[in-house]
């Protein structure tokens, strides 16, 4: 068995050898070259390729092995169709992301397929060759310079030794993930209007076949060549000049692709798409604002639904086992003030459950009724199995800790992970709810947590072997007053304005590790002030992050040590990964407007 | 067709110059008190995190009531830099600081028209600037840890644009209560400097106290101006302790160390530093 793993593992190596070779010969964005041609002229034997599938393939020191075959065909020919063979294999088979290895992504630690590295959202890598024995060795494998201004969110992807990643302005490129040498770059051209909140950014693209996908700030999801960055299709959503966007990584399930508007600061109303992945074509889209005449419509006042917000921008998790998305959404717009949307508002600062074939939407939970301070729990929900449990777990914006039964979306437990002021009782279902005196005024008065949250879209994650959720949090206060503007389309409709409460000087930031069966916060490290950066946990027993100091650090999971760090020379506004090429372990994150990769020496 | 699409360009091209030149005049909308009014709330929501509520000046954003204003002396001036911030300042181009959406046009000239609105000639100082200075590097003391002009000394903030970019209150109350609020860095998303002179104690391995203000921080290192002026670059993981604390490094300067009267001549010196 340990046999046949590495005779695979050297064919995937011997095709990262021809697909960077065939690249670095191919003139940049020229015409077809010789070496693509070839290609081409390999690909045009394919169906003749799956034809012979049953041949095994091995390639190792000695060169490509003659396969078991059956026919009477000279052996100079054997050898021209083995070679031809090795070359359609390489460069098309391996390099397919089918359903089926997403639903599988354990099985293949090396390669990152999808945001949170696997349909339940845990951010865990199988990898344990970085580990607490050897992480103090830890050092700086490449760093590749996007050339963009700003900060980058982005979670790479990493599929057979080629890392795909985003930039802002939505650039999307590829890297040999050994070196870091490009192998495409794409970049949108934005209109000049464009109306993004809180940076030109985006979070990662969603692969799927071989296609890479990508939501941009003008509202278009389009499909990239993952070998060559060229353009399959390219689709318009909805209209960005009032304020849609898209900054979300995708979800690739089955034959869609999944993703969610972002707008809440325009008074959008939010909706989750589904579109078909080879054509483009939508299949579904879910309003997260029901309209006149769909349940949860009378909890808007008026016409308050129109621009009611909800809208739904970071990446969902997937259950196969029901076929279910469970998708956040955000804040009611507008967002700090809520008059004139009298109501629960549904379905904004929820969690969906959503048939992922149809965009049915099966249940939700409302975490916070009516929000009037900005904290749209958009964070990612994981999935959880325990002691025969099927459990939802998230660590709201708002302060609490949710455990939630992902059959019926019945509350378990909201539990305080951070400092908030805003909830002192609980209704029946045991959600806490609001004090009346937390109300935003004119004049303004400070509640905890402020607006940007006890964490926000930072992904946390949850390492199966310590049984710990682990997340960035936040203790800070805000002031909070209203600035009673009225709708206009594509302008910023916050209706309010937040101040950091003095009082509550200086801020603290954290890296906490939850008990979801308790709630109880096992450890916490306190970072030097609050970062922006997400979490990975790995099966070394490490949990990566990063600080708004610049610093890259590895700490033990169980005690919250931190074991190594380095700088990295700007803030972290990202989520780190791991992979591994050529049989080794690598990290990787974004910071400043580079990409970094980690390794031992 | 052709000639009308050459028309469509020339107007658009005289469009364009008109947009752009409108920065350059005088505020379209002065003097309009519903503009005014639109731009006491798009100052709330953009500026009033730094610029305070009131444009009274927070910790760290000047205070805009003042007439007399060191970056902005038109209303072109003053649009200019909303739209492009100022280099080398916390003050962010419009739509930059990643919270929050920029502004259009038309929504920075209500900031404009707002902040003209609530606008106060500067009162008269009352104090002696002569006799401020002579304090200020005399008995007064402030210059061994401070600088105006590039004199004085360098573990305090330099305070050459304090009197021209804080408030009056802010300023009084750093001199009598100077750990009530620390200096503030700049905002978080470029946040490479804490800049918030922090108080800090380490002491190496060897027994060696170090005690000054923490000139940059983060969970690893230290980097401390000791009060010699002396620079030190310190591990923590280096260090047998390491304290960190928010009681400023200044001593209170109490009405029977410095009287309200003396105290008006000092302010009057910062006043009129910050003024050049």
């Amino acid at each position: 068995m340990k046999k046949m793993r590495n005779a695979r593992k050297i064919r995937l190596d011997r095709t990262m050898n021809l697909t960077t070779k065939i690249y670095r010969n191919r003139p940049w964005k020229s015409g077809p070259s010789r070496a693509a041609s070839a290609v081409l002229a390999v690909m045009a034997f394919r169906p003749r390729v799956s034809r012979l599938k049953p041949l095994v393939i091995r390639t190792g020191e000695r060169g490509a092995e003659a396969p078991l075959f059956h026919g009477h065909i000279p052996p100079a020919l054997i050898k021209h169709l083995v070679l031809l063979i090795a070359c359609a294999f390489s460069i098309s088979a391996p390099a397919q992301v089918t359903f089926e290895r997403l639903l599988n992504s354990a099985k293949e630690p090396q390669n990152w397929m999808t945001y949170s590295g696997d349909y339940s959202g845990k951010r865990f890598s199988g990898l344990d060759q970085i580990n607490t024995t050897n992480a103090s060795k830890i050092t700086a494998k490449w760093v590749y310079q996007t050339g963009a201004t700003g900060k980058i969110e982005t979670t790479p992807l990493v599929v057979n030794g080629i890392l795909y990643a985003t930039a802002q302005d939505d650039r999307a490129f590829a890297l040999d993930a050994r070196t870091g040498r490009p192998i495409w770059m794409y970049q949108r051209q934005l209109p000049g209007d464009i109306r993004p909140c809180c940076g030109r950014v985006n979070r990662g693209v969603a692969i799927l076949g071989d296609k890479v996908f990508l939501g941009t700030l003008d509202a278009h999801l389009i499909a990239l060549d993952a070998k060559t960055g060229n353009v399959v299709w390219d689709v318009n959503s909805a209209d960005y000049s009032t304020g849609h966007s898209f900054t979300v990584a995708p979800l690739a399930v089955k034959n869609l692709i999944i993703i969610g508007i972002s707008g809440g600061e325009y008074g959008v109303r939010g909706f989750i798409d589904a579109y078909d992945a080879d054509s483009g074509e939508r299949k579904w889209r879910l309003y997260t604002v029901p309209g006149p005449g769909e349940p949860g419509h009378d909890s808007w006042a008026g016409d308050s639904w129109k621009v009611g917000g909800a809208p739904a921008w970071n990446t969902g998790t997937y259950d196969p086992a029901t076929n279910q998305l469970f998708w956040p959404t955000g804040n009611p717009s507008p967002s700090n003030r809520g008059e004139g949307r009298e109501g629960d508002n549904l379905y904004s600062n929820s969690l969906l459950a959503i048939n992922a074939d149809t965009g049915k939407l099966n249940w939700h939970f409302q975490f916070t009724k009516h929000d009037e301070h900005d904290w749209d729990p958009t964070q990612i929900p994981i999935l959880i199995d325990k002691d025969g449990k099927k459990l939802i777990a998230q660590a709201n914006r708002n302060g609490f800790f949710y455990v939630l039964d992902r059959t019926n979306g019945k509350l378990i437990s909201a539990t305080a992970y951070g400092k908030q002021t805003w909830s002192d009782t609980k209704d029946a279902e045991g959600r806490p709810i609001a004090k009346k005196e937390a109300s935003p005024t004119l004049e303004g008065h400070t509640v905890c947590p402020g607006a940007l949250g006890t964490t926000n879209w930072y992904p946390p994650a949850y390492d199966p072997q310590t049984g710990l959720f682990y997340v960035t949090s936040r203790d800070q206060c805000d002031i909070f007053s209203t600035a009673p503007q009225p709708y206009e389309a594509g302008h910023a409709f916050y209706g309010s304005a937040y101040f950091p409460s003095e009082e509550a000087r200086p801020y603290f930031g954290f890296l906490k590790a939850i008990d979801p069966a308790t709630g109880e916060v096992k450890w916490k490290f306190q970072h030097t002030t609050p970062t922006w950066s997400g979490v990975l946990s790995t099966a070394g027993g490490l949990v990566f992050s990063g600080d708004a100091e610049g610093n890259f650090i590895a700490f033990d999971a169980a005690s919250g040590k931190p074991l190594w760090h380095f700088q990295m020379g700007s803030a972290v506004y990202a989520a780190p990964m791991a992979f591994a090429v050529d049989g080794k372990e690598y990290l990787a994150i974004a910071s400043g407007s580079a990409i970094y990769a980690f390794g031992l020496p | 067709m052709r000639r009308q699409s050459r028309a469509a360009l020339l107007s658009l091209t005289i469009l364009s110059f008109a947009v752009a030149s409108r920065a350059d005049d005088r505020n379209p909308l002065a003097g309009d008190a519903k503009a005014a009014k639109a731009g006491e709330y798009e100052f709330r929501i953009n500026c009033a995190l730094c610029h305070g509520l009131g444009a009274h000046g927070g910790g760290r954003g000047p205070d805009l009531t003042r007439a007399q204003k060191r970056h902005a002396h038109s209303d072109s001036d003053m649009f200019q830099i909303i739209n492009n911030g100022i280099p080398g300042t916390a003050m962010p181009a419009n739509g930059t600081n990643g919270q929050g959406v920029g502004m259009t046009e038309e929504e920075i000239w209500q900031i404009i028209a707002y902040i003209r609105s609530v606008e106060v000639k500067a009162t008269a100082t009352q104090g002696n600037a002569a006799h401020g200075k002579e304090l200020f590097y005399g008995d007064a003391n402030c210059s061994l840890c401070h600088m105006v002009e590039g004199k004085g000394g360098r573990v305090g903030p330099d305070l050459s644009t304090v009197g021209e970019s804080r408030t009056r209150e802010a300023l009084i109350e750093s001199v009598r209560n100077p750990s009530r609020r620390l200096a503030w860095g700049l905002t978080e998303s470029n946040k490479e400097f804490a800049q918030e002179y922090e108080t800090v104690t380490a002491v190496t391995q060897d027994g060696k106290q170090i005690k000054g203000v923490a000139i940059n921080e983060d969970s690893f290192s230290v980097q401390i101006m000791d009060m010699g002026e002396q620079l030190h670059f310190l591990e923590k993981d280096k260090l047998k302790s390491f304290q960190k604390s928010r009681d400023s490094a200044m001593p209170k300067y109490d009405a029977d160390v410095l009287s309200d009267k003396v105290l008006e001549d000092v302010l009057a010196f910062l006043v009129s530093a910050g003024a050049k």
